[in-house]
């Protein structure tokens, strides 16, 4: 049974603190491995986690999510293996949504894709390069099959643009803490902040926060003003810095814990 | 074209934090058309910096190699800096200054549009950063070392296939993150919005220019007009001339590698399939799943997966046709132009020379064709050297890298 973002939301909410929201890409580093990590990261406190799906030309990532994608595609990572790893990890008791570049759900077929993930348990999907503006097939698609659209506003976009975003958005809003690419800073920028609060004031969705979140302390920033707190290349880095597999999990999940008493402050 | 699309192509794939910038490079670009002193600026630019009007050169000798066709050679090699790449770069340049920006990145695969963005650079006092795959830095780094004495800094892109297109990612990358102060020149007629428009109408001076010539020297509009087709922005700069002389044929020539067959090519029309890479929908060489597949061409400037999104809806509408010509075709014509014009083209314009040879023989005696010469071969001596078997022989040979020794 598929549960969905705003469940994870709600329960943040009850419990007075930001809902916790960890990536990971599908397949990495083999597709066996990421689900073993994933389910620690749910173990170990993670709301909702951020399934990537493995994409040749990740334009808007760092080099660390670049590194594990491509150790992802070299070891196989299929669209069909990522809607499979989905399948498993809801199975484990996850909410889960897919971050993916535009063209791998394009080329699946966009009703196909939303179907199959609603069929694996997915609650929303993620595109970080899909505008509103070329979201139409998507929003029929997913409306189809109660997929939530994530879609992402930036401290450059204009009061204008947030209103157009968040007016096909669902599930929560995704707010782009800086200008620049994913990867993990040692201050987060204090323009998120500011974009929280004029994203605030045109929606009554949930919003988090992410790039550049690697923390407890920033966690615990973060959720002083916004509803969730993304963290992407931290985990991803602490699996390419493991010597072993069990290693990896052991430090994917003390993260996790550490994030996670950092969004209960 | 509305709204930045043409049919199904075009639009803006992109992260949100480069929405603004395109606005407002769109906005730009837009009031620039329309403002004389931009176009007195850049016509002055053209005339007195580039060198154009350049000419369209009847290649009698080479005509015989095509059919009997009389075959004239757009000029864009006498361009300075060797190349169509400077009609563009420095209509972008003048919206940098114009939107107050003081750093140009630029993305490059042979090398020529990274030289002639490091020359505005130069010439505008702007800073300047220019990806490069590595594995291109290697096969043209002559035009590495020209992008450094023109004082760009020159940035290897290790990622990926190391080329083309993961020097546009890199670029992009940088982009998001310094939006405030930089302009992102891409090169060529993809892209987001509103590049694939912009860059098409910095380059439509090529058209403008041949349909004049052509009609002075034989009277009549040709018969076709032809052009390698990379990204595609030398091709449309000449097609846009003739788009609505509906009797003249517009035809396209990709890099067909080792040959369609083998897989190792660049033919986006032959072996490709629509998809969105780069920030807009087009024709992609992909796999089932969605990811870009490698590319391949002897020529770096012709070496990439996507094409320009309105080159998709012209083969889409059939108004223009693409076909593919491979690296032993194009090397065939780039021996053929060199000696019976004595005119060293580059192996990426030699894709189109090949083509003007295929059609001169389609069309017969009489007919006339125009071939876009986008540029001059000299950046390609050491490959071409290699192809043919030339020794570089011990003295030039230590001159040079172990890369350029190497042809590679």
């Amino acid at each position: 049974m598929t549960r969905h973002v705003s469940e994870a939301f709600a329960t943040a909410k009850a419990e007075n603190r930001a809902a916790l929201i960890g990536y990971l890409p599908a397949g990495f580093p083999n597709p066996e491995q990421s689900v073993k990590l994933i389910n620690a990261m749910v173990a170990s406190g993670v709301d909702i986690i951020e399934v990537g799906l493995p994409y040749s030309d990740p334009l808007m990532d760092g080099p660390v999510i670049q590194q594990a994608v491509d150790q992802a595609l070299a070891a196989g990572t299929t669209t069909d293996v990522v809607l499979n790893i989905v399948k498993q990890v809801v199975d484990a008791g996850a909410i889960a949504v897919v971050m993916s570049y535009w063209n791998p759900i394009e080329r699946f077929g966009v009703e196909e894709f939303a179907a199959g993930l609603e069929a694996a348990g997915g609650s929303g999907v993620i595109a970080p390069d899909l505008t509103p503006e070329e979201a139409g097939d998507w929003s029929v698609a997913s409306d189809a099959h109660a997929i939530d659209r994530i879609l992402m506003v930036a401290p450059s976009s204009t009061d204008a643009r947030i209103t157009a975003i968040v007016g096909v958005t669902s599930g929560f809003v995704y707010a782009a803490s800086t200008m620049g690419v994913t990867g993990a800073r040692t201050t987060v920028s204090s323009g998120a902040h500011e974009l929280v609060a004029r994203t605030r004031a045109v929606t009554s969705l949930p919003i988090a926060v992410g790039l550049g979140v690697s923390t407890g302390d920033q966690a615990a920033e973060i959720a002083a003003y916004a509803d969730g707190v993304i963290v992407g290349s931290a985990f991803v880095r602490r699996v390419l810095d493991a010597a072993s597999d069990e290693a990896a999990i052991e430090a994917v999940s003390d993260l996790a814990k550490e994030l996670a008493a950092g969004v209960r402050r | 074209m509305t709204n930045g699309h043409y049919g199904p192509y075009g639009g803006r794939f992109v992260p949100e934090a480069l929405t603004a910038a395109l606005d407002e490079l769109d906005a730009a670009f837009r009031a620039a058309k329309e403002d004389p002193a931009f176009i007195n600026e850049l016509r002055a630019l053209e005339r007195d910096y580039t060198g154009r009007p350049n000419p369209l050169t009847y290649a009698k000798r080479f005509s015989e190699h095509c059919g009997g066709a009389r075959v004239y050679l757009k000029r864009e090699d006498l361009n300075h800096t060797g190349s169509h790449k400077i009609n563009n770069v420095l209509g972008q340049a003048l919206l940098t200054q114009r939107m107050g920006k003081k750093r140009m990145i630029a993305e490059t695969g042979a090398g020529q549009h990274g030289v002639a963005t490091a020359t505005a650079a130069a010439l505008f006092g702007l800073e300047c950063t220019v990806y490069m795959g590595l594995e291109d830095t290697r096969r043209q780094a002559l035009n590495v070392a020209r992008m450094k004495l023109l004082g760009a800094e020159v940035i290897p892109v290790t990622a990926g296939s190391q080329t083309l297109k993961d020097a546009i990612n890199e670029a992009m990358r940088d982009w998001v993150a310094s939006v405030d102060e930089t302009h992102y020149v891409l090169g060529t007629v993809t892209g987001p919005a509103p590049f694939p428009e912009m860059v098409r109408y910095f380059h439509s001076v090529i058209g403008i220019e041949a349909r004049e010539q052509i009609l002075a020297v034989e009277g009549r509009l040709p018969d076709a007009v032809v052009a390698c087709v990379g990204g595609g922005s030398n091709a449309m700069g000449l097609f846009s001339g003739f788009m609505e002389d509906t009797q003249v044929i517009l035809r396209g020539y990709e890099a067909g590698g080792d040959g369609v067959e083998t897989g190792r090519h660049s033919a986006r029309f032959s072996g490709g399939t629509p998809g969105v890479l780069h920030g807009a929908r087009t024709y992609v060489m992909q796999d089932q799943w969605g990811q870009t597949a490698p590319s391949h061409s002897i020529s770096a400037g012709m070496d990439y997966p996507g094409v320009g999104p309105e080159h998709a809806w012209l083969h889409d509408t059939g108004r223009a046709s693409y076909e593919p010509v491979t690296d032993a075709e194009a090397m065939e014509a780039f021996a053929i132009l060199s000696k019976t014009e004595g005119i060293i083209p580059a192996i990426e314009s030699a894709h189109g020379l090949a083509g003007a040879m295929r059609i001169g023989k389609e069309l017969g005696p009489d007919s006339v064709v125009i071939v876009n010469l986008s540029g001059r071969g000299d950046k390609d001596v050491a490959t071409a050297a290699r192809w043919f078997g030339i020794d570089l022989g011990a003295t030039v040979s230590n001159e040079l890298s172990p890369e350029m020794r190497e042809g590679r």
